[in-house]
């Protein structure tokens, strides 16, 4: 569990980017912070693993405060994964992934067998392991991210608008891959987007934040949706304009679904698997 | 021409290869001097440079001492040396290492400035220690810049040793100090083409180091011919702009690498660069 109790962080130059923060993000699930450029996400997020310290208020992960853990050793047990991957370009798909759990220890052989596996389970082919990050296609560089965040086996993963700059289709299917590996592997999941369909559709809990990191507000996908906060979430989440109250129009047919705005949404379906997910979570804008 | 003849007829006599003072011994010499004296200041300027690269502190000692020392006249300073410390190698000697300094830690400063903010803020975040950012992903990143200010250095240096003769200590310039005075020319022109030959060959082989000194990974990434031409300096020997090792790849989206694996550091004496 990682808890914020009344962070702050004003840096040297006088702004404040985060505001008397207060928030509990449980063990073994995924938390999104949402919310418009600038508001303060990414500090929130580099608090944790203490990339940025905070100038107020304090943060503690199962009880101990980061202040008074070692950065480096902190960091090491934390993934950590942005949006353009970070890998070092001057080395291999294999060596980045390796790269911590060596500096660590771990012996280069025993590094590189557990690297390979991973990029099993971010859905790389081992192929690409000797291939150097600038040979990788954008999507391919996220999953070394990935890949690259869990070596350590971390308990906690932080990602900064991970998928933010991969076009639509690949992005869809990164969510769905990480979707897939949340499942099997339960990770502690602080995931920071600006994008509030890619917030709905990973976080069992949405923080959606204004500018100043205040949370506007805080609960699951199905609790924000049913009752937005105050008019800030109602038009955040797309509420206002329509856009999540879906109706069947007989014009379209008696299963076509569309929202407020007039805009062909989804097809109803009979349950879940078919084409039920796509209603509301992530049709094109 | 005559001279010039003269000089060559000079270099093929195998008299003048022989003994104390032949060419061999000379050149050797003069390695040496350059050698040592370029190696004192890359010891005291890298690691000069890379810290101030690395922590961003002292910034300003690079452009105060780029300009000041470059200000400094390299034979007065020998001169002055030479009176508070006697005659000898000694004066030579840190004449010689202040001038490759600013090269160095130019190169130094500039070659881990090069490297992209987001790569390194990326291996901090994930548990990299300060020591093991520099030195596996500054220096390695930013080493082609850096070979750059070396091989500045080493210019600078093996051309300016000649005034070690002047002291008389040795090295090649013994045959310009030595025999002007008696205006015999042969010798004096041909220690001129043979300072001005090794600093060719010098020059032919830090060129190609540097090209070396490019990580695989990043050769990869690096831009297309066009970029990699803008800015360059013109040089008289064609050796080392031929970047044949860096051709293809993708366009980089690095602006930071812009300027190509044989960019020298903004503030190096010999290239034109202008600074990034
Ligand atoms: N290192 C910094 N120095 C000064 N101001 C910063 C720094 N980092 C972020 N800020 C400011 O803090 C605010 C929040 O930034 P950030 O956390 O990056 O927001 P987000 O990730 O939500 O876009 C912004 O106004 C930004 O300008
Ligand atoms: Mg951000």
């Amino acid at each position: 569990m990682i808890a914020f109790e009344g962070v702050s962080k004003r840096f040297p130059d006088g702004s404040l980017a985060v505001d008397d923060f207060t928030l509990t993000i449980p063990s073994r699930s995924t938390t999104v912070l949402v919310g418009s450029s600038g508001s303060g996400k990414t500090t929130l997020l580099r608090m944790i693993n203490r990339m940025v310290d905070p100038t107020g208020g304090r943060i503690t992960i199962d009880g101990d405060d980061v202040a008074k853990l070692d950065p480096v050793k902190l960091r090491r047990r934390i993934g950590y994964v942005m949006q353009n991957s970070g890998l070092l370009p001057h080395r291999t798909v294999i060596d980045n992934v390796a790269n911590v759990p060596i500096l660590d220890g771990v012996k280069k052989s025993e590094a590189h067998a557990h690297a390979l596996e991973l990029l099993d389970t971010v859905g790389l082919d081992r192929s690409l392991a000797k291939r150097y990050p600038a040979q990788l296609s954008g999507g391919q560089q996220q999953r070394v991210g990935v890949a690259r965040g869990l070596a350590v086996d971390p308990n906690i993963l932080l990602m900064d608008e991970p998928f933010g700059a991969v076009d639509p289709l690949v992005r869809d299917e990164l969510q769905q891959e990480l979707l897939r590996i949340q499942r099997e592997l339960s990770k502690t999941i602080v995931f920071v987007t600006h994008d509030i369909d890619e917030a709905f559709l990973l976080g069992d809990q949405v923080v959606i934040l204004r500018t100043g990191g205040i949370v506007a507000q805080a609960g699951t996908p199905a609790e924000i949706l049913a009752n937005p906060a105050d008019e800030f979430v109602a038009s955040f989440v797309g509420a206002e304009r329509g856009r999540r109250a879906l109706h069947i129009d007989a014009e379209h047919g008696d299963r076509v679904l569309v929202d407020g705005t007039g805009r062909v949404a989804g097809v109803l379906t009979d349950g879940p698997g078919g084409m039920a997910g796509t209603a509301a979570g992530s049709a094109p804008e | 021409m005559n001279s010039f003849l003269g000089a060559l007829a000079w270099l093929a006599d195998p008299a003048n290869w022989a003994g104390d003072d032949g060419i061999p011994v000379r050149l050797l010499e003069h390695i040496g001097i350059t050698a040592v004296a370029v190696f004192i200041a890359a010891v005291i300027a890298i690691s000069l440079g890379l810290f101030i690269g690395h922590t961003g502190r002292l910034s300003f000692l690079v452009v105060s001492t780029t300009g000041a020392l470059r200000a400094l006249p390299t034979l007065g300073l020998l001169v002055l040396f030479a009176l508070w410390l006697g005659i000898g190698i000694g004066p030579v000697i840190i004449v010689l290492v202040i001038l490759a300094i600013p090269p160095l830690l130019a190169g130094a400063y500039a070659g881990v400035e090069s490297v992209d903010r987001a790569t390194i803020d990326a291996a901090r975040a994930i548990g990299m220690t300060e020591w093991q950012i520099l030195t596996r992903v500054e220096v390695p990143l930013g080493l082609p810049i850096i070979v750059g200010g070396l091989r500045s250095a080493v210019l600078q240096v093996v051309a300016t040793a000649t005034i070690a003769a002047y002291l008389p200590i040795g090295g090649l310039g013994r045959y310009i100090f030595d025999f002007l005075p008696l205006r015999r020319f042969e010798p004096v022109f041909a220690g001129a083409i043979l300072v001005t030959v090794l600093a060719l060959v010098l020059e032919g082989v830090f060129a190609a180091i540097q090209r070396l000194a490019v990580p695989k990974g990043v050769r990869i990434l690096r831009g297309s011919p066009a970029a990699l031409g803008a800015g360059r300096p013109a040089r008289v020997e064609p050796a080392a702009d031929s970047d044949g090792a860096d051709s293809g790849g993708a366009d980089s989206d690095r602006p930071e690498y812009g300027g190509g694996p044989t960019s020298s550091p903004p503030a190096s004496h010999t290239h034109s660069h202008p600074t990034q």
